[in-house]
């Protein structure tokens, strides 16, 4: 299957996707970076020429910058905590016989399917309001008081909501892989005397190792990336303004292109790095 | 593992799974049951689970006051839209990478893969002031090309996976049956790889259907797909809880529904192959 | 209609020569076997004369036309596949039409085709069933029925039997035979098995490393090998190679003696040795000689049943008449 007629032709035909996918990477990319080293405020006077690394210093330097990366990281971190230990868990239990499979599946894995705007905007009115939302008539229930959760406890208000939009997908993956564990290897554990618990560490666990490095650069890539939640829940406010957040608003609400610009490359170089070990598995299994 | 399992065993993890699976379902479910409510007994305390005088109410006032419709309608070309350009161009793209492998197919396909995790905020001002300068912003055709560029790897990936699935022979068989290369790809790639181009599609439609930055960020008010419309409920009419529930309800129904049956798609295509 | 010239044709991927410069003539109506071992270049052979693969260098013609540059769709040949390559969605019936719906056929010249094309390979009964459906040989009947509704210049058949199990492939093997002899289209036929070669062919042509080692009628090869190689080849059980003093007393670097050339004797003969294992098959009875002295082990044939057990002495006495002589290059002494 490799005439010159069909090499020829596989070129033309991989042209436009190609052509596309270089020219949405690159102009942008460029412009951004372009824009980094401008002084540019759209709104007060547009280009004011180059600024060297000021908007990079300044960036790194404001006030909102440190704790933007406090913000994301701990949404990132506490997400990827509390999806892979409960996906693993909820994997393992599900891979188990019971009746109506099926259905407990489509239960676990709806959450992935609800747009990001809707799962915001149902958790912080209908159960993180402080006033009518399920929780607070459960603490009141409780005789507690109801918490502000969103002023109060901001990250960990999105940190709930981020974390059941990503379960499904940590679940789904899991579980794929453990039920391609091959049961041959369990059942000769099991003759070889190893007892259940020893099963689980030194059978599944290594095995689902490389699903779980996936899952977490995956959903890292994901989470960082995270806008609607917080667009539509505390719009950043009460230290929940995460990185991207961060550079929306330089850009979007106060105009200073070429500082958001400087914050976007940081993002770039951020993502990149999480992609390059992504990358190199799955590279190695292009290969095998 | 074919084992067998004593009922007692079966019972136990029915009851768990079957619990936890509700707890994590029970959002949705509080939603739509919600929908159906009057806006005093969705904020009712204690909490009005099932007896409650059921009403369509809710969801004809937000198509009336909102003009559902309108963002639907949008939501429907834009995902549908973005999708369908992406096959068209992935179909001919994955065929190559698939069946003529050169030495840099592999380099080309990471690459690809590689452009999905650039991070949307990287490049918002760029992608705001193209729009601009051609007349772009907030139409729905620049909602598909965007859509479709962000999907476009996730799109070449899947086919390619089926596609190599399909042995090469039967290719060739075709080519020496006197099928041209467009006939070879209509009459026998296409059709071997129906389901894996509807898996591909489902995925994608949803993908694009949910998609919340780029659809907030370069719409206003006539190209706003459904995640644009339930966004405007941020404040103040998320306090109408019955309404925000219909109007949610609404939007997340289709992909729902869709979602369900693409359950092994997602594995296939949100991991890149890298979890088989 | 069907001859099929190879002129210095050569074949590189990359720095790798797979087939160096090559001539080979094929005539109309002959069945024609490449055969060797796997890696020699034999499939790679038949996909440069299908033109799924392009040529190196060197010049491909079919009927005295240049076909060198001819896409497969336009060079009249039908392929017949190691995994046959049916199509999964179509039925029996469309699979076989679908090289003729290719070529624009009217649908009435079309359906007699197939008609007589089912009946020829009794597929009748099947043709509305999809390939899923089929059995192995039935999917193969289909793959040839495909083939030959076409009235192609020649047929190329890339290892067809493979995927059969033993009973079914000797099935096989005489329906095509049988189908070269009613049609007389030129087949070529590759495989790496040398029993298939021996019994279907009018030419074999003996590949190794991209090389044509010999070409001849199944006898001729049996009768004369060139060389060591096909000496080696041809022929099950594997003639018996004797390099030495043995064979110099022949004036030769090698002799070769198949194991059915050899007298066996309990108690006289030329060469002595011990008796390991043996089998017994009832038509035949092999047994591997050791202790000879002259190479590891000798395999013997001996026509019937043979009392002989492990461990026994026994005298061999090759047939002179059928021994071969190998120069210090491994090319045939007469």
């Amino acid at each position: 299957m490799a005439t010159k007629a069909s090499r020829t032709a596989a070129r033309i035909m991989m042209a436009p996707a190609v052509i596309l996918l270089l020219g949405w990477m690159l102009v942008p990319l460029i412009m951004t970076l372009w824009f980094s080293f401008r002084n540019y405020l759209p709104l007060r006077g547009g280009d004011l020429g180059f600024a060297g690394f000021d908007n990079y210093a300044r960036f790194f330097s404001s006030s909102a910058f440190w704790p933007a990366v406090g913000a994301t990281m701990i949404i990132v971190i506490g997400t990827l905590i509390i999806t892979v230990t409960l996906g693993v868990l909820l994997a393992l239990l599900l891979d188990q016989p019971m009746w109506g499979q099926g259905i407990v599946r489509i239960l676990v894995i709806a959450p992935f399917f609800v747009m990001p705007t809707v799962s915001a905007l149902v958790w912080k009115n209908m159960f993180l309001d402080s006033v009518n939302g399920l929780f607070a008539h459960v603490a009141r229930f409780f005789g507690a008081a109801p918490v502000e959760w969103m002023i109060q406890a901001p990250l960990s208000s999105i940190i709930l909501i981020v974390s059941w939009q990503w379960l499904p997908f940590a679940t789904l993956i899991l579980l794929t892989a453990i039920q391609s564990l091959d049961s041959e290897q369990l059942e000769a554990a099991e003759i070889d005397g190893a007892p259940k618990v020893k099963r689980f560490w030194y059978i599944i666990v290594p095995h689902l190792g490389r699903s779980i490095t996936v899952v977490i650069l995956i959903q890292t890539i994901f989470l960082l990336s995270i806008f609607a939640e917080i667009y539509v829940t505390t719009a950043g406010a009460f230290g929940s303004k995460t990185l991207t957040y961060l550079i929306f608003q330089r850009v979007l609400e106060s105009q200073n292109v070429g500082l958001g610009s400087a914050g976007g490359v940081f993002a770039i170089i951020l993502a990149n790095i999480v992609a390059i070990f992504l990358m190199r598995i799955v590279g190695k299994n292009l290969d095998s | 593992m074919a084992r067998s399992i004593t009922n007692k065993q079966k019972t136990i993890n029915t009851a768990f799974a079957w619990g936890i699976g509700l707890i994590i379902f029970f959002p949705i479910l509080w939603t739509i049951l919600t929908s159906f409510k009057s806006e005093a007994d969705a904020i009712a305390f204690p909490p009005k689970f099932l007896f409650f005088d059921w009403t369509l109410e809710n969801y004809a006032v937000v198509q009336e006051r909102s003009d559902y419709m309108r963002f639907l309608w949008n939501s429907i070309i834009i995902a549908g839209g973005s999708t369908l350009l992406g096959i068209l161009i992935a179909v001919p793209a994955a065929w190559s990478m698939a069946f003529v492998p050169s030495r840099r197919t592999k380099d080309i396909l990471m690459w690809m893969l590689s452009t999905k995790m650039l991070p949307a905020v990287g490049v918002l001002y760029p992608m705001y002031l193209i729009f601009i300068k051609m007349g772009l912003l907030d139409t729905r055709i620049g909602l598909v090309i965007v859509l479709m560029l962000i999907n476009l790897p996730i799109i070449i990936w899947m086919l390619y996976t089926y596609f190599k699935e399909i042995p090469a022979e039967i290719l060739e068989a075709a080519r020496m049956d006197g099928a041209s290369l467009g006939k070879e790809i209509i009459y026998v790639l296409t059709p071997m790889a129906i389901p894996g181009i509807a898996s591909t599609i489902l995925l994608n439609v949803i993908l694009a259907w949910n998609e919340a930055f780029w659809t907030l960020n370069l719409t206003a008010a006539k190209a706003a797909p459904l995640t644009a419309f339930i966004a405007s409920y941020s404040s103040p009419e998320g306090l109408f809880y019955a309404k925000l529930s219909a109007a949610s309800t609404m939007a997340i129904a289709p992909i729902l529904i869709m979602g369900w049956f693409s359950q092994k798609q997602l594995v296939r295509g949100l991991t890149f192959g890298a979890v088989k | 209609m069907g001859r099929i010239t190879l002129d210095k044709v050569e074949k590189r991927f990359g720095d790798v020569q797979v087939i160096p410069p090559l001539d080979l003539t094929i005539e109309e109506g002959e069945f024609v076997v490449f055969v060797g071992p796997s890696g020699c270049g034999k499939s790679t052979l038949l996909r440069l004369i299908a033109g799924l693969e392009d040529v190196s260098g060197g010049q491909i013609r079919i009927d005295g036309n240049d076909a060198t540059m001819i896409p497969p769709a336009k060079r009249g040949l039908a392929m017949v596949f190691q995994s046959y390559a049916l199509y999964p969605h179509m039925s029996v019936r469309k699979n076989i039409a679908f090289p003729l719906k290719m070529a624009g056929m009217d649908k009435a010249e079309q359906d007699r085709r197939i008609d007589n094309a089912a009946k020829i390979l009794n597929l009748t009964d099947y043709i509305d069933r999809k390939p899923g459906q089929l059995s192995g040989g039935q999917r193969q009947r289909v793959a040839i029925g495909r083939a030959i509704v076409r009235e192609p210049a020649a047929f190329l058949f890339d290892e067809p039997l493979s995927n059969l199990d033993a009973a079914l492939r000797v099935g096989m093997r005489l329906e095509i035979t049988e189908l070269h002899s009613r049609l007389k289209t030129t087949m070529i036929y590759v495989t790496h098995d040398q029993v298939e070669a021996m019994t279907m062919a009018d030419k074999i042509v003996v590949l190794r490393a991209g090389h044509i080692e010999q070409v001849g009628s199944p006898l001729e090869l049996y009768r004369r090998p060139r060389n060591l190689f096909v000496a080696g080849f041809i022929g099950s059980p594997k003639m018996n190679l004797i390099a030495g003093a043995e064979a110099a007393k022949h004036n030769a670097t090698t002799i070769g003696i198949r194991p059915e050339h050899m007298g066996v004797s309990k108690t006289e003969g030329m060469w002595k040795g011990r008796v390991g294992v043996s089998e017994h098959l009832g038509s035949d009875t092999f047994f591997y000689v050791h202790d000879t002295g002259l190479t590891d082990g000798i395999t013997v044939r001996v026509p019937g049943e043979f009392d002989l057990k492990s461990g026994d002495t026994v005298y061999l006495t090759p047939d002179m008449t059928h021994l071969h002589k190998f120069d210090d290059k491994g090319l045939r002494i007469e």
